[in-house]
């Protein structure tokens, strides 16, 4: 995996719309073209999206990277509808262009023991559909763990079904086990060797607590608010034990041991 | 566009990243030829490390956005220890943004910037509206403006830009103070001081309540405060404050402003500096305008 991203090449260019597809009333994908090769992705890489006729909407978005297909050169967004900037794109129609900057961050590493689980949540699983498809090209033993707050919410599931074992919660219990995604059963019966994570802050917060108590490696994606992307405006750092770290550059993925949580 | 001699310091064109936007440089290189650049100018530079504000430091307001990072940078001999080997080799202007606290800081860091011999010149920084000591308050009082000034002037022997506070009564008093101090050159405006409120917390929406406000929330501001200047002083401006477009760019030269800097627009469109030089080119091509003094408004 890389590890000083300032090398690799970042590139700004137009996409096609290839597909909007609604999810639901706050979720929806976006399937874009690459006018060019697409450059190599890593698993939890993101775009900065420049939204166009949002007066409301100032700077780039920037987007998870939910997969990546080489042979049509296209990557997928996964969207939740926050804003008038999110709600633009939301309405994008086929063919338009999307100028995007990528690929952007580092990347979850890749684990060198058998056991691992990708815990999301909400909006938090698009990087890991991703980060689950490229470790089952890596023959990674991996379990998903998706957690939402009521089955209306739940999306993606035969998507996430088709890559392997997959286990939900939900608050209410209307779908998958009741609760929080740390009172799942599977976490009881299992001996995980390393945890990924993306989600609510205070979810992963609560994941790299409990995973510190067991002495299992946990990585986090972050998603604090960020100007340029590119490690210029220092707007989106991240404490850490060494000091503010850019969120764009140095992460979006941190270790926990490395965060003062 | 023919060469400028912006009081010594050789411009190709007029154009100029501004400190803290562009980084060192070397965060543009995918996407800007750096040689191609009238010159950038780096971060803010302070004598020791500094880690700036807590999160969160930024927000998104209505055509712009408000910061308060507070000047994190690992402090001057870092920079010429690992980032000046990087990017000394560049063929344009790369000026360093020094700032500080206390006039001994500025001073020290003028003095070890003076003996990079690939930095035409600095941008002295009295302009900061986000840090508690020093910064802005150098540059709201004529007093204080020209003690800075004057013990950087001293020991600095190279081109020497002023970056002015438009948070102030009459900024041409201040620029005509650091003009008498010896400024080669003064740079206008740092970010507007301002606030924003999260209605829902009721909290403000930075960690440090205020910050500076910049993006073409207030370039109109910024024109006029460039142009008034310009009227007061012989020394040549370099006007900035949400140039977005060659445009903007072009309104700031027709103002008074012998060269302009980028600055919010690069998060926005990372090639954006080299789109402006292009568009001032094509402009100056129409209008057969030769040289930078022939921008005048008619």
């Amino acid at each position: 995996m890389r590890q000083n991203i300032h090398f690799v090449t970042k590139y700004i260019n137009n996409f096609k719309i290839a597909q909007n597809i609604k999810l639901n009333s706050e979720y929806f994908i976006l399937e874009l073209l690459c006018p060019e090769k697409l450059s190599e992705i890593l698993p939890g890489q993101f775009v900065e999206v420049l939204v166009e006729n949002s007066s409301n909407t100032f700077l780039r978005r920037p987007i998870s990277i939910f997969d990546v297909n080489y042979e049509n050169n296209s990557l997928k967004l996964l969207i939740k509808i926050i804003g008038d900037g999110t709600k633009k794109l939301s309405e994008l129609s086929i063919n338009s262009k999307l100028n995007l900057i990528y690929p952007l961050g580092n990347s979850y590493s890749l684990p060198n023991c058998k056991d691992v689980l990708l815990i999301g949540g909400g909006c938090g699983i698009a990087p890991l559909f991703y980060t689950a498809k490229f470790f089952k090209n890596y023959n990674v033993n991996f379990t998903l763990l998706l957690g939402f707050r009521e089955k209306s919410q739940v999306i993606l599931q035969k998507e996430f079904s088709e890559l392997g074992k997959i286990f939900y919660t939900t608050d209410d219990g209307g779908f998958g086990e009741r609760g929080n995604v740390l009172q799942h059963s599977i976490l009881k019966n299992n001996n995980f060797e390393k945890i990924y994570s993306c989600g609510p802050e205070i979810m992963m917060k609560n994941i790299a607590i409990w995973a510190k108590n067991k002495n299992i490696d946990c990585e986090v994606s972050l998603e604090n608010l960020m100007a340029c992307g590119l490690g210029a405006c220092l707007c989106c750092v991240q404490k850490t034990k060494s000091g503010n770290k850019c969120v764009c550059t140095e992460g979006p993925v941190f270790n926990v041991n490395d965060l003062l949580w | 566009m023919v060469e400028i001699d912006f009081n010594g310091l050789k411009l190709k064109n007029p154009v100029l990243a501004a400190s803290g936007t562009f980084g060192y440089g070397i965060e543009y290189s995918d996407f800007v030829n750096l040689n191609d650049l009238g010159g950038f100018i780096v971060k803010g530079t302070t004598i020791d490390n500094r880690e700036g504000n807590d999160y969160p430091r930024m927000t998104e307001t209505a055509s712009g956005m408000l910061n308060a990072v507070g000047l994190q940078n690992k402090g001057i001999d870092y920079f010429i220890e690992n980032i000046y080997p990087k990017i000394k080799d560049y063929k344009t202007n790369i000026l360093v943004n020094v700032s500080g606290s206390q006039i001994e800081d500025y001073v020290k860091v003028a003095e070890k910037v003076n003996e990079l011999k690939a930095i035409p010149g600095i941008e002295l920084n009295i302009s900061c509206p986000n840090v508690k000591e020093g910064g802005m308050a150098f540059g709201t009082n004529c007093e204080s403006a020209a003690n800075v000034v004057k013990a950087v002037r001293k020991v600095y022997k190279k081109h020497l830009m002023v970056k002015l506070s438009p948070n102030v009564t009459d900024i041409t008093t201040i620029a005509k103070v650091v003009e008498y101090e010896g400024a080669n050159s003064v740079s206008l405006v740092n970010t507007f001081m301002g606030m924003a409120i999260d209605v829902k917390t009721r909290k403000p929406k930075l960690s440090t309540i205020t910050g500076g406000l910049s993006g073409p929330a207030i370039k109109p501001i910024a024109v006029c405060l460039v142009w008034k200047v310009s009227n007061a002083v012989k020394i040549p401006v370099c006007g900035l404050g949400g140039i977005m477009s060659a445009n903007d760019a072009i309104e700031f030269l027709l103002a008074g402003a012998s060269a302009i800097q980028v600055g919010t627009a690069n998060f926005i469109n990372p090639k954006i500096t080299t789109e402006i030089i292009e568009g001032i080119d094509n402009y100056c091509k129409i209008n057969s305008i030769q040289k930078i003094n022939e921008f005048r408004m008619l």
